[in-house]
Protein backbone atom coordinates (compact mmCIF):
# COMPACT_ATOMS: atom_id res chain seq x y z
CA UNK A 1 0.00 0.00 0.00
CA UNK A 2 1.57 3.30 -0.70
CA UNK A 3 1.17 5.92 1.73
CA UNK A 4 -1.59 9.18 0.45
CA UNK A 5 1.41 11.65 -0.75
CA UNK A 6 2.72 8.57 -2.57
CA UNK A 7 -0.26 7.95 -4.27
CA UNK A 8 -0.70 11.89 -5.24
CA UNK A 9 2.97 11.53 -6.67
CA UNK A 10 2.19 8.67 -8.52
CA UNK A 11 -1.48 10.04 -9.59
CA UNK A 12 0.76 13.24 -10.77
CA UNK A 13 3.06 10.99 -12.70
CA UNK A 14 -0.15 9.11 -14.47
CA UNK A 15 -1.79 13.05 -15.45
CA UNK A 16 1.20 14.02 -16.71
CA UNK A 17 2.01 11.10 -19.27
CA UNK A 18 -1.88 11.77 -20.22
CA UNK A 19 -0.91 15.55 -21.19
CA UNK A 20 2.55 14.16 -23.01
CA UNK A 21 0.34 11.46 -24.47
CA UNK A 22 -2.34 13.88 -25.80
CA UNK A 23 0.55 15.84 -27.51
CA UNK A 24 2.96 13.12 -28.44
CA UNK A 25 6.13 15.18 -27.13
CA UNK A 26 7.27 17.67 -24.22
CA UNK A 27 9.50 18.16 -21.19
CA UNK A 28 9.50 14.57 -19.95
CA UNK A 29 12.34 14.29 -17.77
CA UNK A 30 12.66 17.20 -16.05
CA UNK A 31 8.70 17.33 -15.20
CA UNK A 32 8.96 14.22 -13.87
CA UNK A 33 11.97 15.11 -11.60
CA UNK A 34 10.10 17.41 -9.60
CA UNK A 35 6.52 15.22 -9.12
CA UNK A 36 7.49 14.17 -5.61
CA UNK A 37 8.19 17.95 -4.14
CA UNK A 38 5.30 18.57 -5.65
CA UNK A 39 2.96 15.87 -4.09
CA UNK A 40 4.48 17.02 -0.87
CA UNK A 41 3.68 20.63 -1.93
CA UNK A 42 0.16 20.18 -2.72
CA UNK A 43 -0.53 17.19 -0.87
CA UNK A 44 -0.83 19.33 2.57
CA UNK A 45 2.48 21.55 2.95
CA UNK A 46 1.10 24.97 1.10
CA UNK A 47 -1.94 26.68 1.93
CA UNK A 48 -4.23 27.10 -0.60
CA UNK A 49 -7.47 27.12 -1.97
CA UNK A 50 -8.47 25.65 -5.33
CA UNK A 51 -11.94 27.10 -5.27
CA UNK A 52 -10.22 30.39 -4.79
CA UNK A 53 -6.33 30.29 -6.87
CA UNK A 54 -6.18 34.04 -6.14
CA UNK A 55 -6.65 34.15 -2.68
CA UNK A 56 -4.76 37.09 -1.20
CA UNK A 57 -3.33 35.01 1.90
CA UNK A 58 -2.45 31.94 -0.06
CA UNK A 59 1.00 30.41 0.16
CA UNK A 60 3.12 30.73 -3.24
CA UNK A 61 5.58 28.39 -5.80
CA UNK A 62 7.49 29.54 -8.49
CA UNK A 63 8.23 26.72 -10.41
CA UNK A 64 11.54 28.64 -12.00
CA UNK A 65 12.31 25.43 -14.39
CA UNK A 66 8.87 26.48 -15.96
CA UNK A 67 9.22 24.01 -18.69
CA UNK A 68 7.73 21.72 -15.99
CA UNK A 69 5.11 23.22 -16.04
CA UNK A 70 3.29 19.46 -17.05
CA UNK A 71 3.92 17.96 -13.63
CA UNK A 72 2.36 21.57 -12.01
CA UNK A 73 -0.40 21.09 -13.76
CA UNK A 74 -1.10 17.88 -13.13
CA UNK A 75 -1.11 18.83 -9.57
CA UNK A 76 -2.99 21.51 -10.26
CA UNK A 77 -5.82 19.69 -11.80
CA UNK A 78 -6.33 16.52 -9.12
CA UNK A 79 -6.22 19.60 -6.70
CA UNK A 80 -9.31 20.51 -8.61
CA UNK A 81 -8.15 23.75 -10.02
CA UNK A 82 -9.66 23.02 -13.33
CA UNK A 83 -11.31 19.50 -14.89
CA UNK A 84 -8.86 16.66 -15.43
CA UNK A 85 -9.56 16.82 -19.26
CA UNK A 86 -8.34 20.20 -20.08
CA UNK A 87 -4.73 18.63 -19.23
CA UNK A 88 -5.27 16.95 -22.74
CA UNK A 89 -4.95 20.64 -24.11
CA UNK A 90 -1.33 20.72 -23.64
CA UNK A 91 0.29 22.92 -26.07
CA UNK A 92 -2.62 22.62 -28.29
CA UNK A 93 -3.49 25.96 -30.21
CA UNK A 94 -5.09 28.17 -28.03
CA UNK A 95 -4.68 25.88 -24.81
CA UNK A 96 -4.07 27.40 -21.19
CA UNK A 97 -1.96 24.93 -20.59
CA UNK A 98 1.44 26.47 -22.17
CA UNK A 99 5.12 24.21 -22.52
CA UNK A 100 6.21 27.31 -19.81
CA UNK A 101 3.86 28.08 -16.90
CA UNK A 102 2.28 31.10 -17.58
CA UNK A 103 0.53 33.25 -14.69
CA UNK A 104 -2.00 34.69 -16.56
CA UNK A 105 -3.62 31.49 -18.58
CA UNK A 106 -3.75 28.75 -15.51
CA UNK A 107 -5.82 28.99 -13.26
CA UNK A 108 -3.25 28.43 -9.94
CA UNK A 109 0.23 28.79 -11.71
CA UNK A 110 1.34 31.88 -9.30
CA UNK A 111 4.40 33.17 -11.71
CA UNK A 112 5.13 32.68 -15.10
CA UNK A 113 8.56 31.37 -16.42
CA UNK A 114 10.38 29.90 -18.55
CA UNK A 115 13.61 32.05 -19.29
CA UNK A 116 15.77 30.09 -16.85
CA UNK A 117 16.66 32.04 -13.85
CA UNK A 118 13.79 34.54 -13.67
CA UNK A 119 11.81 32.75 -11.43
CA UNK A 120 14.41 32.97 -8.74
CA UNK A 121 13.82 36.81 -8.67
CA UNK A 122 10.32 36.36 -8.93
CA UNK A 123 9.88 34.20 -6.26
CA UNK A 124 12.53 36.00 -3.72
CA UNK A 125 10.24 39.28 -5.00
CA UNK A 126 7.04 37.69 -3.59
CA UNK A 127 8.75 36.62 -0.60
CA UNK A 128 10.26 40.01 0.20
CA UNK A 129 6.45 41.65 -0.53
CA UNK A 130 4.63 39.41 1.71
CA UNK A 131 6.87 40.14 4.36
CA UNK A 132 7.35 43.93 3.96
CA UNK A 133 3.09 43.77 4.07
CA UNK A 134 3.23 42.15 7.20
CA UNK A 135 1.56 38.52 5.76
CA UNK A 136 2.29 35.32 7.29
CA UNK A 137 2.08 33.45 3.71
CA UNK A 138 4.94 31.64 2.20
CA UNK A 139 6.62 31.41 -0.99
CA UNK A 140 8.32 28.38 -2.32
CA UNK A 141 10.38 28.07 -5.70
CA UNK A 142 11.86 25.28 -7.70
CA UNK A 143 15.10 25.31 -9.56
CA UNK A 144 17.03 23.20 -12.07
CA UNK A 145 20.58 22.34 -11.52
CA UNK A 146 21.26 23.78 -15.12
CA UNK A 147 19.56 26.64 -13.85
CA UNK A 148 21.42 27.30 -11.46
CA UNK A 149 24.40 28.01 -14.19
CA UNK A 150 22.77 31.51 -14.47
CA UNK A 151 24.11 34.43 -12.83
CA UNK A 152 20.75 35.43 -11.32
CA UNK A 153 19.90 32.53 -8.96
CA UNK A 154 23.39 33.98 -7.02
CA UNK A 155 22.18 37.55 -7.30
CA UNK A 156 18.89 35.62 -5.73
CA UNK A 157 21.02 34.47 -3.17
CA UNK A 158 22.60 37.29 -1.42
CA UNK A 159 19.70 39.49 -1.73
CA UNK A 160 17.54 36.98 -0.12
CA UNK A 161 20.27 36.12 2.72
CA UNK A 162 21.09 40.03 3.42
CA UNK A 163 17.16 40.58 4.04
CA UNK A 164 16.28 37.81 5.72
CA UNK A 165 13.92 36.15 4.31
CA UNK A 166 12.04 33.43 6.67
CA UNK A 167 9.17 32.94 4.92
CA UNK A 168 11.06 31.45 1.43
CA UNK A 169 12.13 28.15 0.96
CA UNK A 170 13.83 27.06 -2.13
CA UNK A 171 14.45 23.19 -3.83
CA UNK A 172 17.03 22.28 -6.15
CA UNK A 173 15.66 19.63 -8.23
CA UNK A 174 19.10 18.39 -8.25
CA UNK A 175 19.03 15.73 -11.04
CA UNK A 176 22.29 16.15 -12.19
CA UNK A 177 21.68 16.73 -15.70
CA UNK A 178 20.17 19.66 -18.31
CA UNK A 179 19.45 19.87 -21.57
CA UNK A 180 23.19 19.06 -23.34
CA UNK A 181 23.61 16.12 -20.85
CA UNK A 182 25.31 15.94 -17.12
CA UNK A 183 25.50 19.03 -15.09
CA UNK A 184 29.12 17.92 -13.90
CA UNK A 185 30.41 17.60 -17.68
CA UNK A 186 28.88 21.29 -18.84
CA UNK A 187 29.71 23.80 -15.54
CA UNK A 188 29.53 21.72 -12.58
CA UNK A 189 27.28 22.84 -9.41
CA UNK A 190 29.84 20.29 -7.73
CA UNK A 191 28.10 21.16 -3.75
CA UNK A 192 24.71 22.94 -4.10
CA UNK A 193 24.23 23.07 -0.31
CA UNK A 194 27.86 23.90 1.21
CA UNK A 195 27.47 26.74 -1.81
CA UNK A 196 24.02 27.90 -0.43
CA UNK A 197 25.37 27.49 3.37
CA UNK A 198 28.06 29.92 2.61
CA UNK A 199 25.77 32.74 1.48
CA UNK A 200 24.35 32.15 4.86
CA UNK A 201 21.04 29.88 3.98
CA UNK A 202 19.59 27.40 6.10
CA UNK A 203 20.33 24.39 4.65
CA UNK A 204 19.32 20.64 4.12
CA UNK A 205 19.95 17.82 1.54
CA UNK A 206 17.96 14.83 0.92
CA UNK A 207 17.07 12.36 -1.89
CA UNK A 208 14.49 13.89 -3.65
CA UNK A 209 12.05 10.44 -4.68
CA UNK A 210 10.13 10.15 -1.66
CA UNK A 211 7.45 12.95 -0.98
CA UNK A 212 6.47 11.61 2.55
CA UNK A 213 10.66 12.44 3.47
CA UNK A 214 9.72 15.91 1.74
CA UNK A 215 6.87 16.85 3.42
CA UNK A 216 8.88 16.32 6.75
CA UNK A 217 11.96 17.81 5.62
CA UNK A 218 9.78 20.64 5.06
CA UNK A 219 7.79 21.11 8.11
CA UNK A 220 11.45 21.01 10.15
CA UNK A 221 13.11 23.34 8.08
CA UNK A 222 9.89 26.06 8.47
CA UNK A 223 10.45 25.05 12.40
CA UNK A 224 14.43 25.70 12.27
CA UNK A 225 15.20 28.54 9.61
CA UNK A 226 14.41 31.55 12.00
CA UNK A 227 14.82 34.73 9.23
CA UNK A 228 16.86 32.90 7.15
CA UNK A 229 15.88 31.70 3.16
CA UNK A 230 16.04 28.24 3.23
CA UNK A 231 17.27 25.69 0.18
CA UNK A 232 16.46 22.12 0.28
CA UNK A 233 18.73 20.20 -2.29
CA UNK A 234 16.89 17.52 -3.30
CA UNK A 235 18.44 14.53 -4.86
CA UNK A 236 16.53 12.92 -7.55
CA UNK A 237 16.73 11.79 -11.37
CA UNK A 238 16.35 13.17 -14.49
CA UNK A 239 12.88 11.35 -15.27
CA UNK A 240 12.31 10.10 -11.60
CA UNK A 241 9.72 7.34 -10.90
CA UNK A 242 9.25 6.33 -14.54
CA UNK A 243 12.37 3.47 -15.23
CA UNK A 244 12.30 4.05 -19.17
CA UNK A 245 12.53 7.62 -19.24
CA UNK A 246 15.00 7.52 -16.26
CA UNK A 247 16.78 4.91 -18.58
CA UNK A 248 17.51 7.46 -21.28
CA UNK A 249 20.35 9.53 -21.54
CA UNK A 250 18.89 12.37 -23.16
CA UNK A 251 15.39 12.82 -21.82
CA UNK A 252 15.04 16.30 -21.62
CA UNK A 253 12.51 16.97 -24.44
CA UNK A 254 11.05 13.30 -25.66
CA UNK A 255 8.74 11.93 -28.11
CA UNK A 256 5.71 10.25 -26.72
CA UNK A 257 4.00 7.37 -28.48
CA UNK A 258 0.23 6.41 -27.42
CA UNK A 259 2.05 3.03 -27.38
CA UNK A 260 5.07 4.47 -24.57
CA UNK A 261 2.40 6.68 -22.72
CA UNK A 262 -0.29 3.71 -21.98
CA UNK A 263 3.17 1.08 -20.78
CA UNK A 264 4.06 3.49 -18.28
CA UNK A 265 0.27 4.56 -17.31
CA UNK A 266 -0.59 1.08 -16.96
CA UNK A 267 3.18 0.33 -15.21
CA UNK A 268 1.95 3.15 -12.55
CA UNK A 269 -2.03 2.10 -11.93
CA UNK A 270 -0.04 -1.28 -11.11
CA UNK A 271 2.33 0.72 -8.61
CA UNK A 272 -0.47 1.77 -7.21
CA UNK A 273 -2.50 -1.28 -6.55
CA UNK A 274 0.87 -2.57 -4.84
CA UNK B 1 25.35 35.46 -57.96
CA UNK B 2 22.31 33.70 -56.74
CA UNK B 3 19.98 31.22 -58.22
CA UNK B 4 16.02 31.28 -56.74
CA UNK B 5 14.43 27.31 -56.84
CA UNK B 6 11.85 28.28 -55.00
CA UNK B 7 8.84 26.15 -55.82
CA UNK B 8 7.23 26.23 -52.52
CA UNK B 9 8.90 22.90 -51.47
CA UNK B 10 11.01 22.23 -48.49
CA UNK B 11 14.48 21.81 -48.00
CA UNK B 12 15.88 18.46 -47.73
CA UNK B 13 18.12 19.47 -44.70
CA UNK B 14 16.82 20.83 -41.70
CA UNK B 15 18.80 24.38 -40.63
CA UNK B 16 20.24 23.09 -37.90
CA UNK B 17 22.13 20.07 -39.78
CA UNK B 18 23.32 22.57 -42.11
CA UNK B 19 24.19 24.58 -39.42
CA UNK B 20 25.74 22.05 -37.70
CA UNK B 21 28.21 20.92 -40.87
CA UNK B 22 29.09 24.50 -41.31
CA UNK B 23 30.06 25.25 -38.26
CA UNK B 24 32.32 22.14 -38.22
CA UNK B 25 33.95 22.84 -41.48
CA UNK B 26 34.97 26.09 -40.34
CA UNK B 27 36.32 24.54 -37.26
CA UNK B 28 38.61 22.23 -39.14
CA UNK B 29 39.41 25.16 -41.54
CA UNK B 30 40.33 28.15 -39.39
CA UNK B 31 41.82 27.10 -36.10
CA UNK B 32 41.08 30.90 -34.73
CA UNK B 33 37.06 29.97 -34.58
CA UNK B 34 35.50 29.34 -31.79
CA UNK B 35 31.80 27.80 -31.33
CA UNK B 36 29.90 28.70 -27.71
CA UNK B 37 26.57 27.98 -27.04
CA UNK B 38 24.45 27.52 -23.65
CA UNK B 39 23.29 24.21 -23.40
CA UNK B 40 21.38 24.69 -26.83
CA UNK B 41 23.90 22.31 -28.58
CA UNK B 42 21.11 19.29 -28.95
CA UNK B 43 18.61 21.76 -30.27
CA UNK B 44 20.81 23.08 -33.31
CA UNK B 45 22.78 20.41 -34.74
CA UNK B 46 26.38 21.06 -32.89
CA UNK B 47 26.44 18.66 -30.07
CA UNK B 48 29.22 16.05 -29.59
CA UNK B 49 31.76 19.15 -31.45
CA UNK B 50 33.22 19.42 -28.03
CA UNK B 51 34.53 16.13 -27.32
CA UNK B 52 36.07 16.25 -31.59
CA UNK B 53 37.25 19.94 -30.91
CA UNK B 54 37.80 20.53 -26.92
CA UNK B 55 40.04 23.76 -28.17
CA UNK B 56 37.42 25.31 -30.08
CA UNK B 57 33.92 24.55 -28.60
CA UNK B 58 32.89 25.63 -25.43
CA UNK B 59 29.91 24.01 -24.23
CA UNK B 60 29.43 27.38 -21.88
CA UNK B 61 25.97 26.32 -19.76
CA UNK B 62 22.98 27.87 -19.16
CA UNK B 63 24.65 31.52 -18.48
CA UNK B 64 24.06 33.97 -22.24
CA UNK B 65 25.08 36.87 -20.46
CA UNK B 66 28.02 35.07 -19.24
CA UNK B 67 28.62 33.75 -22.85
CA UNK B 68 28.58 36.90 -24.55
CA UNK B 69 31.02 38.24 -22.51
CA UNK B 70 33.18 35.60 -22.84
CA UNK B 71 33.13 35.76 -26.66
CA UNK B 72 34.20 39.54 -26.12
CA UNK B 73 37.16 38.80 -24.47
CA UNK B 74 37.85 35.85 -26.80
CA UNK B 75 37.82 38.14 -30.29
CA UNK B 76 40.13 40.39 -27.53
CA UNK B 77 42.71 38.11 -27.93
CA UNK B 78 42.14 37.35 -31.52
CA UNK B 79 40.13 34.21 -31.84
CA UNK B 80 36.30 34.24 -33.88
CA UNK B 81 33.82 33.68 -31.61
CA UNK B 82 30.29 32.78 -32.58
CA UNK B 83 27.81 32.08 -29.87
CA UNK B 84 24.88 30.87 -30.13
CA UNK B 85 21.38 30.61 -27.81
CA UNK B 86 17.41 30.82 -28.62
CA UNK B 87 16.84 34.53 -30.29
CA UNK B 88 14.78 35.14 -27.40
CA UNK B 89 18.12 34.90 -25.16
CA UNK B 90 20.59 36.37 -27.83
CA UNK B 91 18.35 39.58 -27.88
CA UNK B 92 17.06 39.63 -24.25
CA UNK B 93 19.11 37.68 -21.71
CA UNK B 94 22.58 39.48 -22.60
CA UNK B 95 22.04 42.55 -24.58
CA UNK B 96 23.69 45.19 -22.11
CA UNK B 97 26.91 42.50 -22.54
CA UNK B 98 26.52 42.03 -26.29
CA UNK B 99 25.72 46.22 -26.31
CA UNK B 100 28.87 46.48 -24.39
CA UNK B 101 31.48 43.68 -24.05
CA UNK B 102 31.26 43.10 -27.91
CA UNK B 103 29.85 46.49 -29.81
CA UNK B 104 30.98 48.94 -27.60
CA UNK B 105 34.07 47.75 -26.94
CA UNK B 106 34.94 46.60 -31.09
CA UNK B 107 35.05 43.06 -30.65
CA UNK B 108 34.07 40.83 -33.52
CA UNK B 109 31.91 38.89 -32.42
CA UNK B 110 29.22 36.57 -34.49
CA UNK B 111 26.15 36.02 -32.45
CA UNK B 112 23.33 33.01 -33.55
CA UNK B 113 20.20 33.26 -32.92
CA UNK B 114 17.55 30.12 -33.73
CA UNK B 115 14.28 29.87 -33.87
CA UNK B 116 12.71 33.34 -34.86
CA UNK B 117 9.39 34.43 -34.96
CA UNK B 118 6.58 32.01 -34.57
CA UNK B 119 9.08 29.02 -35.56
CA UNK B 120 9.55 28.91 -31.89
CA UNK B 121 6.20 27.19 -31.86
CA UNK B 122 5.52 24.79 -28.21
CA UNK B 123 8.15 26.94 -26.89
CA UNK B 124 5.57 29.53 -26.68
CA UNK B 125 5.97 33.38 -25.29
CA UNK B 126 8.51 32.96 -23.08
CA UNK B 127 10.74 31.81 -25.95
CA UNK B 128 9.32 33.33 -29.19
CA UNK B 129 11.43 36.43 -30.47
CA UNK B 130 9.55 39.39 -32.27
CA UNK B 131 11.85 41.87 -30.97
CA UNK B 132 15.22 40.69 -31.77
CA UNK B 133 15.80 42.10 -35.06
CA UNK B 134 14.62 45.82 -33.37
CA UNK B 135 17.33 45.12 -30.36
CA UNK B 136 20.18 44.40 -32.69
CA UNK B 137 19.29 47.03 -35.04
CA UNK B 138 19.63 49.71 -32.02
CA UNK B 139 23.16 48.98 -31.58
CA UNK B 140 25.37 51.18 -33.69
CA UNK B 141 27.42 49.63 -36.26
CA UNK B 142 25.86 46.25 -35.94
CA UNK B 143 25.12 43.81 -38.84
CA UNK B 144 21.72 42.04 -38.79
CA UNK B 145 20.79 39.09 -41.31
CA UNK B 146 18.31 36.58 -41.45
CA UNK B 147 19.14 33.76 -43.12
CA UNK B 148 16.73 32.48 -45.80
CA UNK B 149 17.13 29.18 -46.35
CA UNK B 150 19.90 26.90 -45.51
CA UNK B 151 21.64 27.20 -48.97
CA UNK B 152 22.09 30.91 -47.38
CA UNK B 153 22.80 29.57 -44.22
CA UNK B 154 26.17 27.51 -45.55
CA UNK B 155 27.59 29.98 -47.60
CA UNK B 156 27.27 33.41 -45.57
CA UNK B 157 28.52 31.60 -42.25
CA UNK B 158 31.98 31.32 -43.60
CA UNK B 159 32.02 35.18 -44.52
CA UNK B 160 30.68 36.46 -41.37
CA UNK B 161 33.29 34.55 -40.22
CA UNK B 162 35.40 37.77 -41.74
CA UNK B 163 33.23 40.18 -40.72
CA UNK B 164 34.77 42.64 -38.25
CA UNK B 165 32.19 44.32 -35.49
CA UNK B 166 28.94 42.63 -34.35
CA UNK B 167 27.25 40.42 -36.69
CA UNK B 168 23.42 39.33 -35.14
CA UNK B 169 22.18 36.10 -37.64
CA UNK B 170 18.78 34.93 -37.18
CA UNK B 171 18.58 30.90 -37.69
CA UNK B 172 15.49 29.10 -38.19
CA UNK B 173 16.77 25.17 -37.00
CA UNK B 174 13.86 23.23 -39.41
CA UNK B 175 13.52 22.97 -42.61
CA UNK B 176 12.53 26.12 -44.44
CA UNK B 177 10.99 26.67 -47.72
CA UNK B 178 14.30 26.44 -50.29
CA UNK B 179 14.87 29.42 -51.83
CA UNK B 180 18.17 29.45 -53.19
CA UNK B 181 20.27 27.01 -55.02
CA UNK B 182 23.29 25.60 -53.21
CA UNK B 183 25.74 27.09 -55.01
CA UNK B 184 24.71 30.78 -54.94
CA UNK B 185 26.62 33.33 -53.44
CA UNK B 186 25.73 36.29 -51.18
CA UNK B 187 26.94 39.33 -49.92
CA UNK B 188 26.24 41.13 -46.63
CA UNK B 189 24.18 44.00 -47.19
CA UNK B 190 23.27 43.67 -51.27
CA UNK B 191 19.49 42.13 -51.50
CA UNK B 192 18.15 39.61 -54.06
CA UNK B 193 15.43 40.83 -56.26
CA UNK B 194 13.80 36.91 -56.43
CA UNK B 195 11.06 38.20 -58.63
CA UNK B 196 10.27 41.40 -61.01
CA UNK B 197 7.23 43.31 -60.84
CA UNK B 198 6.23 47.06 -61.51
CA UNK B 199 2.98 47.44 -59.57
CA UNK B 200 4.04 46.84 -55.91
CA UNK B 201 7.19 45.36 -54.04
CA UNK B 202 7.44 43.51 -50.84
CA UNK B 203 10.44 44.09 -49.63
CA UNK B 204 10.72 40.84 -46.63
CA UNK B 205 12.99 38.85 -44.64
CA UNK B 206 12.95 34.94 -43.31
CA UNK B 207 10.03 33.02 -42.85
CA UNK B 208 8.45 35.43 -44.73
CA UNK B 209 9.91 35.76 -47.96
CA UNK B 210 8.14 32.12 -49.01
CA UNK B 211 4.89 33.62 -47.99
CA UNK B 212 5.49 36.89 -49.74
CA UNK B 213 6.34 34.65 -53.23
CA UNK B 214 3.07 32.55 -52.91
CA UNK B 215 1.10 35.89 -52.37
CA UNK B 216 3.31 37.39 -55.87
CA UNK B 217 1.54 34.73 -57.18
CA UNK B 218 -1.87 35.02 -56.12
CA UNK B 219 -2.07 38.90 -56.71
CA UNK B 220 -0.32 37.69 -60.22
CA UNK B 221 -3.36 35.69 -61.28
CA UNK B 222 -5.29 39.03 -60.83
CA UNK B 223 -3.13 40.48 -62.69
CA UNK B 224 -1.15 42.63 -59.96
CA UNK B 225 2.84 42.28 -61.11
CA UNK B 226 4.63 42.19 -57.80
CA UNK B 227 8.43 42.33 -56.95
CA UNK B 228 9.72 40.55 -53.93
CA UNK B 229 13.20 41.35 -52.77
CA UNK B 230 14.65 39.60 -50.33
CA UNK B 231 16.09 41.82 -47.59
CA UNK B 232 18.09 38.98 -45.88
CA UNK B 233 20.60 41.82 -44.28
CA UNK B 234 17.79 43.86 -42.54
CA UNK B 235 21.44 46.53 -41.46
CA UNK B 236 23.17 47.77 -43.05
CA UNK B 237 19.98 48.38 -45.52
CA UNK B 238 20.29 48.24 -49.28
CA UNK B 239 18.89 51.38 -49.49
CA UNK B 240 20.17 51.59 -53.05
CA UNK B 241 17.66 49.01 -54.03
CA UNK B 242 14.72 50.11 -51.59
CA UNK B 243 14.80 53.47 -53.63
CA UNK B 244 15.36 51.66 -56.78
CA UNK B 245 11.67 49.40 -56.23
CA UNK B 246 10.03 52.63 -54.41
CA UNK B 247 10.67 54.29 -57.87
CA UNK B 248 9.36 52.14 -59.88
CA UNK B 249 5.92 50.82 -58.62
CA UNK B 250 4.97 53.54 -56.49
CA UNK B 251 3.31 50.93 -53.57
CA UNK B 252 6.06 49.48 -50.43
CA UNK B 253 5.10 46.07 -48.58
CA UNK B 254 7.18 44.92 -45.95
CA UNK B 255 6.77 41.03 -44.42
CA UNK B 256 9.01 39.97 -41.09
CA UNK B 257 8.65 37.75 -38.99
CA UNK B 258 8.86 40.04 -36.26
CA UNK B 259 7.04 42.96 -34.38
CA UNK B 260 6.14 45.91 -36.49
CA UNK B 261 8.06 47.57 -33.85
CA UNK B 262 12.05 48.27 -35.10
CA UNK B 263 11.58 45.93 -37.74
CA UNK B 264 12.12 45.59 -41.18
CA UNK B 265 9.00 47.60 -41.96
CA UNK B 266 10.33 50.31 -39.81
CA UNK B 267 14.07 50.70 -41.53
CA UNK B 268 12.46 50.78 -44.72
CA UNK B 269 9.59 53.21 -43.86
CA UNK B 270 12.10 55.22 -42.14
CA UNK B 271 14.25 55.44 -44.83
CA UNK B 272 12.28 56.20 -47.50
CA UNK B 273 9.94 58.65 -45.44
CA UNK B 274 13.39 60.64 -45.53
CA UNK B 275 14.11 60.23 -49.31
CA UNK B 276 11.09 59.39 -51.36
CA UNK B 277 8.12 59.39 -49.11
CA UNK B 278 6.30 56.11 -50.76
CA UNK B 279 3.21 54.75 -48.81
CA UNK B 280 4.38 51.34 -46.73
CA UNK B 281 2.36 48.66 -45.29
CA UNK B 282 4.02 46.95 -42.54
CA UNK B 283 2.99 43.00 -42.70
CA UNK B 284 4.55 41.74 -39.36
CA UNK B 285 3.53 41.09 -35.45
CA UNK B 286 0.87 44.01 -34.66
CA UNK B 287 3.09 44.40 -31.25
CA UNK B 288 2.16 41.34 -29.26
CA UNK B 289 3.71 38.78 -27.25
CA UNK B 290 4.08 35.48 -28.64
CA UNK B 291 1.88 32.00 -27.33
CA UNK B 292 2.42 28.21 -27.91
CA UNK B 293 1.18 26.99 -31.43
CA UNK B 294 1.84 25.36 -34.93
CA UNK B 295 3.88 27.93 -36.98
CA UNK B 296 0.63 27.91 -39.36
CA UNK B 297 -1.75 28.46 -36.33
CA UNK B 298 0.25 31.22 -35.44
CA UNK B 299 1.07 32.73 -38.81
CA UNK B 300 -3.07 33.07 -38.82
CA UNK B 301 -3.13 34.57 -35.41
CA UNK B 302 -0.48 37.35 -36.06
CA UNK B 303 -1.32 38.01 -39.69
CA UNK B 304 1.60 36.41 -41.22
CA UNK B 305 -0.06 34.28 -44.36
CA UNK B 306 0.10 34.86 -47.74
CA UNK B 307 -3.35 35.98 -47.61
CA UNK B 308 -2.07 39.01 -45.13
CA UNK B 309 0.92 39.70 -48.04
CA UNK B 310 -1.86 40.23 -50.44
CA UNK B 311 -4.30 42.13 -48.33
CA UNK B 312 -0.61 44.16 -47.69
CA UNK B 313 0.22 44.97 -51.30
CA UNK B 314 -3.58 45.65 -52.01
CA UNK B 315 -3.40 48.19 -49.59
CA UNK B 316 -0.55 49.81 -51.06
CA UNK B 317 -1.52 49.95 -54.71
CA UNK B 318 -4.64 52.00 -53.27
CA UNK B 319 -2.62 54.48 -51.21
CA UNK B 320 -0.41 55.40 -54.14
CA UNK B 321 -0.86 58.84 -55.82
C1 LIG C 1 17.50 31.61 -20.13
C2 LIG C 1 17.24 30.31 -20.78
N1 LIG C 1 18.22 29.74 -21.51
C3 LIG C 1 18.00 28.57 -22.16
C4 LIG C 1 16.78 27.95 -22.07
C5 LIG C 1 16.51 26.65 -22.83
N2 LIG C 1 16.39 25.52 -21.89
C6 LIG C 1 15.19 25.09 -21.46
S1 LIG C 1 15.31 23.89 -20.32
C7 LIG C 1 17.00 23.88 -20.42
C8 LIG C 1 17.79 22.95 -19.55
C9 LIG C 1 17.42 23.10 -18.12
O1 LIG C 1 18.20 22.31 -17.29
P1 LIG C 1 17.79 22.15 -15.76
O2 LIG C 1 17.64 23.48 -15.13
O3 LIG C 1 18.78 21.23 -15.14
O4 LIG C 1 16.36 21.51 -15.82
P2 LIG C 1 15.99 19.94 -15.83
O5 LIG C 1 17.17 19.20 -16.31
O6 LIG C 1 15.69 19.62 -14.43
O7 LIG C 1 14.80 19.81 -16.70
C10 LIG C 1 17.43 24.84 -21.34
C11 LIG C 1 18.83 25.11 -21.67
C12 LIG C 1 15.78 28.59 -21.30
N3 LIG C 1 14.55 28.08 -21.18
N4 LIG C 1 16.04 29.75 -20.66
Amino acid sequence: MLTPLKEFATDIRIQQMEEFKARGFGHVGGSLSITDCLAALYGGIMRIDPKNPNWEDRDRLVVSKGHSGPALYAALALKGYFPLETLKTLNQNGTTLPSHCDRNLTPGVDMTTGSLGQGASTACGMALGLKLSGKDSRVYLILGDGECQEGQVWEMALFAAQHKLGNFIAFLDYNKRQLDGYVTDICDLEDPAAKFESFNWYVKRIKGDDPDKIYETILETQKNQKDRPAMIVLDTVKGGGVKQIEDTTLNHHLNMTTELADEIIKQLIKQKEG
Amino acid sequence: MFKCIYNGEKETKAGKTVFGETIRKMIEEDPQVVYLDADLMNSIGTSGLEKSFPNQVIEVGIQEANMAGLSGGLSAVGKKPFMHTFASFAGRRCYDQVFISIAYAKNNVRVIGSDPGITSAYNGGTHMPFEDICLYRAIPHSTVIEFTDSAMTAALLPVIKERPGLTYCRLSRKNCIAIYSEDSVFEPGVANILRDGKDAVIFACGYMVSESLKAAETLEKEGISTAVVDMFTIKPLDTAKVLEFAEKTGAVVTAENGNVVGGLGAAVAGFLSETRPTPVIRVGVKDEFGQVGTPEYLAGVYGLTPADVVAAVKKSISLKK
